[in-house]
């Protein structure tokens, strides 16, 4: 077909965040035992209570198994081979401020288009930034705490508010909860911490910035977001990676506290190196994200736009333990070529009168497969509960899979659950409608799709979701079917 | 403006136009008639640049160049607009953004600047009072959930709002009940001007009395039979179309 002609010049979109950084780092040797889980707790000066968490989790992760039930193909990971910590070589014990952060640092997240310097003050968005293994750039913080709200890289959080740590981490995902929550809790490096106090609305975005650099690196990060009472924050989190013909190990474990009317909105344009045409490289995304409701008319919005890694395993979830709590998911996922994804998300409804909401936008192109794979489980004392999911998937071309995979799970019988899916292609007829008013193929193919997710994209920060857009109409380039 | 000569075309190996000639001048509109299957929306198609159609023989001269040569966004760029005979619908895509994509399109070919918001809002305003469309049509995704008259309405005002030179109007007096007919023609007729040539592809005489044609000629099994004034219009609506089969027929291939 002309058609399938068309889709197989055009791809492979470009891939625009690929370069690598020159810069001496430290690592550890690649390999994983108890001693590297105390050499990275030793580096890292922490606690003994943080070692012996740790450790734990290591012990634990010994016991488990890879989990092999998600829609996904891969050859086993070596995690002998991988190093479990990287960090940019530095002068000082770490910078006091953007003047001592390494020059050739800010210039990559120059590149990258994070505003770390004086565009972040006018962009109004707090940003950390993590390479590899360790944060190297937070702005406004001090701003930030006048309000007293705490928002440091983990590392140092550990440092100047271990009571909050010792209380949170892992209070939502345990360290037995997975095998890759337990190999991120045994190494986890860096990532943020966010405390909203009672009453206080954050008054700007908080953001984190992800970047793998050095090669045969995995990156493990950890975040912990609690907003206490009446609390409000929206936070975002991006990502990228060089172009490496290895596949590289990105377990992240995020956990998000909301206590009594708080609000948590978090944010993700998940954009790490997916991969040649053919498949090779790219990362490897296994990723547990979870959010606790904890107290009543709590609120938690989990929205997230997936264009990169060569496979991505994750399904940020809510439990809705308080009263009158809500959770939301929206979701882009996109693959293109040899990408797999299988995400969705779990709704744990347990209060009474908790509402749950998911939209999910699956597209698919190349010869990826992309699968929604979503829970929606309503516990015996969780009266009136109320869910309703929509799964639309989009295919273009005729060698992509798309799969929808929904349990749900209903113990009591006050509930309302509802569910709706959908699987349409980009029509012929839609793209010479476009074509006949003028725009080329492109433009028109990121038209539509944006339009299909308009539900997702809507749900973004401004900035974000231009952002987004933008990566959507790139990861797609010519991708027409 | 537009000289098709001699023009074959296929699809699947199976010859549909089989050697169309036709000359519009600048201001003409011409009426295409013609029983189903005699090949009037593959003309319109393959005017407009769909895929899947293969030109065996012939070519098509527009404002001097190879129509043929050009991809169909060149050609809505250059100025030859479509209106669909079954408009599509793009769920999720506003009117608004596609009209804003589509004249930005024509007028970066033009090398012109993008309109601005709000002088785009003003112009686009102006162009719905033409086929009587209020505001609400611009928040609402493209063709989604519109009426067979709405979206007729809808095509209207894209080809007021671009300013085509060529307009290939497909069909569109289907499925439109006797309000919306005259709303749509009373839209057609203000855009006639001295510098725009229109093509209306019609199955049913009826459109006819609304915008009055200069031309009209008879599509038979891919070729024109017969050509002439808005009177063969009206001595088709008495005789139908069963003669012109016959003639068809008599001719050689």
């Amino acid at each position: 077909m002309a058609e399938q002609q068309q889709i197989d010049d055009i791809l492979p979109g470009d891939y625009q965040a690929g370069f690598v950084t020159d810069i001496e780092s430290d690592s550890l040797p690649p390999g994983l035992s108890e001693e590297v889980v105390r050499e990275i707790s030793r580096i890292k000066g922490e606690p003994e209570f943080l070692l012996e968490w740790r450790l734990q989790a290591y012990r634990h992760w010994l016991t488990l198994e890879t989990p092999e039930w998600a829609h996904v193909n891969y050859p086993a990971i070596d995690y002998q081979a991988i190093s479990y910590y990287s960090a940019p070589k530095k002068k000082t014990d770490g910078p006091k401020s953007l003047d001592e952060v390494d020059p050739e640092l800010l210039r990559t997240y120059e590149k990258l288009g994070v505003p770390l310097d004086e565009r972040a003050r006018l962009a109004g968005v707090a940003v950390d930034a993590v390479f590899d293994s360790v944060s190297v750039a937070n702005t406004f913080q001090d701003k930030l705490a006048e309000e007293g709200i705490i928002f440091m890289p983990f590392s140092k959080a550990v440092h100047e508010h271990p009571e909050l740590i010792k209380k949170y981490l892992g209070s939502v995902v345990s360290y037995k909860d997975n095998f890759y929550a337990a190999l991120n809790s045994a190494v986890f490096s860096d990532g943020s911490f966010v405390y909203i106090p009672k009453g206080k609305r954050c008054p700007m975005e908080l953001s984190t910035y992800f970047r793998i650099n050095a090669a045969n690196t995995g990156q493990f990060e950890r975040t912990l977001i609690i907003a206490d009472d009446d609390a409000y924050v929206s936070y975002l989190e991006g990502c990228t990676a060089p172009m490496r013909d290895e596949n590289q190990l990105h377990a992240a474990v995020v956990e998000l506290v909301a206590m009594d009317r708080a609000e948590i909105k978090y944010s993700t344009v998940q954009n790490w190196y997916p991969g040649d045409e053919n498949g090779v490289g790219g990362i490897f995304n296994f990723v547990t994200k979870r959010a606790a409701c904890r107290g009543e008319s709590s609120k938690v919005s989990w929205t997230q736009v997936e264009t990169g890694s060569a496979i991505t395993w994750k399904y940020p979830s809510v439990i809705l333990q308080g009263d009158n709590s809500t959770g939301e998911f929206y979701s882009v996922a996109v693959t293109n070529n040899m990408q797999q994804a299988d995400t969705g998300t779990k709704m744990i409804h347990l209060g009474k009168n908790t509402s749950s909401t998911i939209i999910s936008k699956g597209i698919s192109a190349g010869r990826s497969q992309n699968a929604y794979r979503g829970l929606v489980r309503v516990g015996p004392n969780a009266d009136n509960a109320r869910n309703y999911t929509e799964c639309d998937s989009l295919l273009m071309g005729d060698k992509c899979a798309a799969h929808t995979f929904p349990y749900i799970e209903v113990k009591n019988p006050t509930a309302q659950v509802e569910h709706e899916a959908s699987t349409s292609k980009i029509s012929e007829d839609q793209l010479f409608y476009c074509k006949q008013r003028g725009l080329d193929v492109e433009d028109a193919v990121s038209m539509i799709v944006n339009g299909f997710c308009k539900q997702v994209i809507r749900e973004l920060p401004m900035e974000f979701a231009v952002e987004a857009q933008n990566l959507l109409g790139l990861s797609l380039e010519g991708s027409v079917g | 403006m537009l000289e098709i000569k001699n023009l074959h075309a296929s699809v699947d190996g199976k010859e549909i136009l089989r050697g169309i000639n036709l000359t519009v001048n600048a201001g003409e509109v011409h009426a295409i008639m013609g029983p189903n299957g005699a090949g009037k929306s593959t003309l319109s198609n393959v005017l407009a640049g769909r895929d899947g159609y293969e030109i065996t023989q012939g070519e098509v001269i527009y404002k001097g160049e190879n129509l043929l040569d050009l991809e169909a966004e060149e050609r809505a760029q250059r100025g030859v607009f479509l209106a669909f005979q079954y408009p599509v619908e793009i769920p999720g895509v506003s009117n608004i953004y596609l009209l804003k994509a589509a004249l930005n399109a024509v007028r970066q070919y033009q090398g012109l600047d993008d309109l601005d918001a709000i002088d785009f809002l003003t112009l686009v305003r102006s162009k719905m009072e033409l086929v009587k469309m209020d505001e609400s049509f611009l928040h609402r995704s493209v063709n989604e959930g519109f009426s067979g008259g709405e979206k007729k309405r809808n095509e209207i005002l894209q080809m007021a709002l671009l300013e085509p030179s060529l307009a290939i109007l497909d069909e569109t007096d289907s499925g439109l009940d006797i309000d919306a007919l005259k709303i749509v023609s009373d839209g057609v007729n203000s855009l006639r001007s001295k510098d725009r040539s229109v093509v209306m592809i019609t199955h049913y005489q009826r459109l006819l009395d609304y915008i009055v044609p200069d031309f009209v000629h008879v599509l038979s099994a891919g070729r024109i039979v017969k050509s002439g004034d808005k009177e063969l219009a009206k001595e088709l609506e008495k005789t139908g179309y069963s003669w012109v089969n016959e003639t068809a027929e008599g001719q050689p291939a």
